[in-house]
């Protein structure tokens, strides 16, 4: 089964978008399997086993990432990295509703709901 | 091969292989090294991240951190310390720059960062904060370990860094460190105290040597002249091998006026003491013809230890000195923490302003424990001979009723305890703030002795920090401002009819020799290895030019004119030694 290609694109839904506790948390899940998994955010792409690459995407909540995983298991890999950012948002909160909150300086982070 | 100029502030000549000490406090200069060692290199960056990612996984283990967002930094960074991308951009830097990897693990660790900072959202960029503490991290580990090779070293190396701290040259092995060259520093700072007391040549002030060598690079120290040769050619090595020897020889012809005594060609005597920081210089102080110890710095035995020492530990060091002296003076300075010396408890919280902050005798009376500790292993030495007692940095008088009250409460306590101690020990203090020197005729009524601490006297008159090499031109001891303060506590030391002495660096200055005498200074406490030259110095002058000289020098007002004064009036009298 070499060679299996499997693609997806997610969203980060939590406020505090992909910092560091988030990143290891991708980076633990992506380690779990044998496949290589790359995120792409716009024209970066990086290694998805590798915290600090990961850490430097910077996503912020309403950033989309798209993840490709390849080897055996790349089917597996992509379910449990897009339920770990989109279901189950690193166990972290989404935005509030009300327009103000917390210090979102920048607005292309405004996240959609 | 490649010449520098700085400041020298230990004599002598020494060509070794150069040893560099960086130092996580300082931005990790780039310096490359040769091609053959950059597996070394690599071997060491590797070593680094895996004893950091054991100290975090001890630290992520820890049952007493409760707090769960604590626990998820360890948890990161342990991420990071294990990324094999980041530990693969390292290592490629080392081989491909051919770099040092303390330079290579900040240098990869702080662009990552900037990226960070780079970022917009105020929840990401400050994150650049933890890349900074895995960088700490990783450098903590690499220079620790450069510490302990220091302390374990088998060849003969000279010592190269940016500064040195009290805590790094406590290490140091005198049988294999041969000489100190640094980037900062000036004729007082801790490098220059500690290579004359090991009497060792020493140049500072360098600027960037340390970015211009490389480890292992063979180097000249000129501390005659204060120049630094790095990969000197043959022809020089030979010169200095020369030039080295001649040096020796003028040294060993002082070494034997040493059992004849410190008295002026007009018969007036002048004692010469030692200033030692650790035990074993007792013995240098002896050798070199001292009649005993004027300023027993005790701080070192306060550094590069876990815990505060005992009262038995106090009391050893106290006793193995005054064994070496028998029934000769042992004046031991209380400690003097704080500022550019930190204690176990407080070197992770430094103050905005040190040298005006809770330092010295002002550290001791806000912790008591620690001082009565120490009050009390001295009393204790004090059967064992002439001890006498120092309290530093005093500022008024009710800072010395309180330090002889806490005296007294220990005396109390070791009746109480029937412990014997030397009832009528002699009690003094540092002359070492421009307020003490003003009050001077109000505190030698409470005293039995004055020691004039040259150093930080002129740096608290002159408001000039000794260490910072952009104002280090303006500190200077002749400074007629410093020179009247000194007179002021000469004299005032004379009408109370207590003992007088000066140990700052300035008594180890051969050009300041002479001015002392003619300002009325009859004891003199300095750096072990100066004592010779000194007396020698004294030996070749009588008294009557001493009162000349001094009397012209008071009455100019400009440093630059008493200091070449002095120079030329110097220079006739010993010139080899300029």
């Amino acid at each position: 089964m070499e060679g299996v290609v499997c693609e997806t694109e997610v969203e980060i839904k939590n406020a505090d978008g992909l910092h560091m506790r988030p990143a290891m948390q991708f980076v633990d899940v992506a380690n779990q399997f044998d496949c290589d998994v790359t995120v792409s955010s716009g024209e970066i792409n990086v290694d998805g086993k590798s915290i600090m690459q990961m850490s430097m995407l910077a996503a912020t909540c309403g950033t989309k990432l798209k993840i490709k995983a390849e080897g055996a298991d790349a089917q597996k890999t992509i379910d449990a990295l897009r339920e770990l950012v989109e279901e189950k948002m690193f166990d972290e909160p989404p935005p509030k509703q009300e327009g103000k909150k917390r210090k979102l300086k920048n607005k292309n982070a405004q996240c959609k709901t | 091969m490649e010449i520098k100029k700085g400041i020298a502030v230990s004599p002598g000549i020494s060509i070794a292989k150069s040893l560099i000490i960086d130092s996580e406090d300082y931005r990790i200069p780039r310096r490359s090294i040769k091609p053959s060692q950059r597996m070394i290199e690599v071997q060491r960056a590797r070593n680094a991240f895996r004893a950091a990612a054991d100290e975090l996984t001890r630290l992520e283990a820890d049952q007493k951190i409760e707090q769960q967002k604590i626990k998820d930094i360890f948890a990161v960074h342990l991420r990071f310390l294990r990324d094999r991308s980041l530990r693969k951009k390292i290592t490629d830097l080392i081989h491909s720059e051919s770099v040092t990897a303390e330079y290579a693990v900040s240098v990869t660790l702080r662009e990552i960062a900037s990226n960070f900072t780079r970022v917009k959202d105020a929840y990401i960029s400050e994150r650049a904060a933890d890349i900074y503490d895995i960088e700490r991290r990783l450098l903590r580990q690499l220079l620790g370990s450069k510490r302990e090779d220091v302390e374990h070293l088998t060849e003969e190396v000279t010592i190269v860094a940016r500064e040195l701290s009290p805590t790094q040259t406590a290490g140091f092995n005198k049988k294999f460190v041969k000489g100190l060259a640094t980037d900062a520093g000036g004729r007082t700072s801790h490098t220059a105290i500690v290579a004359r007391s090991l009497g060792i040549p020493a140049v500072v002030a360098l600027e960037d040597l340390t970015e211009i060598i490389r480890g292992g690079d063979i180097v000249i120290i000129d501390g005659n002249r204060g120049i630094v040769i790095v990969n000197p050619d043959e022809g020089t090595i030979r010169q200095y091998e020369e030039y080295s020897r001649e040096f020796l020889e003028f040294e060993h012809r002082l070494d034997t006026i040493r059992e004849k005594p410190a008295v002026t060609r007009d018969g007036t005597k002048i004692t010469l003491w030692g200033n030692i920081e650790f035990p074993d210089e007792a013995e240098i102080v002896l050798q070199r013809g001292g009649e005993g110890i004027g300023l027993y710095r005790t701080e070192f035995l306060y550094l590069n230890r876990p815990s505060e020492p005992t009262e038995a530990e106090h009391y050893e060091a106290y006793a193995e000195t005054v064994d070496v002296f028998k029934h000769r003076p042992v004046i031991i300075r209380t400690v003097d923490l704080g500022a550019d010396k930190y204690t176990q408890s407080r070197r992770f919280a430094p103050e905005p302003n040190p040298f005006l902050g809770l330092r010295s005798i002002r550290f001791c009376l806000q912790n008591l424990m620690m001082f009565k500790t120490q009050l009390r292993a001295i009393l204790r030495a004090s059967v064992l001979g002439d001890i006498r007692i120092m309290f530093p940095l005093i500022t008024n008088i009710q800072e010395l009723m309180q330090a002889k009250m806490i005296l007294r409460d220990v005396m109390e306590d070791l009746d109480e305890e029937s412990i014997n101690y030397n009832k009528d020990i002699e009690i003094g203090i540092m002359v070492e703030t421009p307020s003490a020197a003003l009050m001077a005729s109000t505190l030698a009524r409470d005293v039995n002795f004055f020691s004039i601490g040259t150093n930080d006297l002129t740096q608290y008159t002159l408001a000039v920090d000794r260490g910072n090499e952009l104002v280090s031109t303006l500190y200077s001891s002749v400074d007629p401002a410093v020179l009247r303060l000194i007179r002021t506590v000469i004299q005032d030391a004379y009408k109370a009819q207590i003992d007088l002495s000066v140990c700052g660096e300035m008594a180890s200055e051969p050009e300041y020799v002479m001015l002392l005498l003619g300002m009325g200074v009859r004891t003199i406490s300095l750096a072990p290895p100066m004592i010779p030259e000194v007396k020698q110095i004294i030996r070749s002058v009588t008294m009557t030019d001493c009162n000349n000289l001094a009397r012209k020098i008071l009455g100019m007002n400009s440093e630059r004119q008493i200091a070449s004064f002095l120079r030329n009036a110097t220079r006739k009298i010993l010139p080899e030694a300029f």
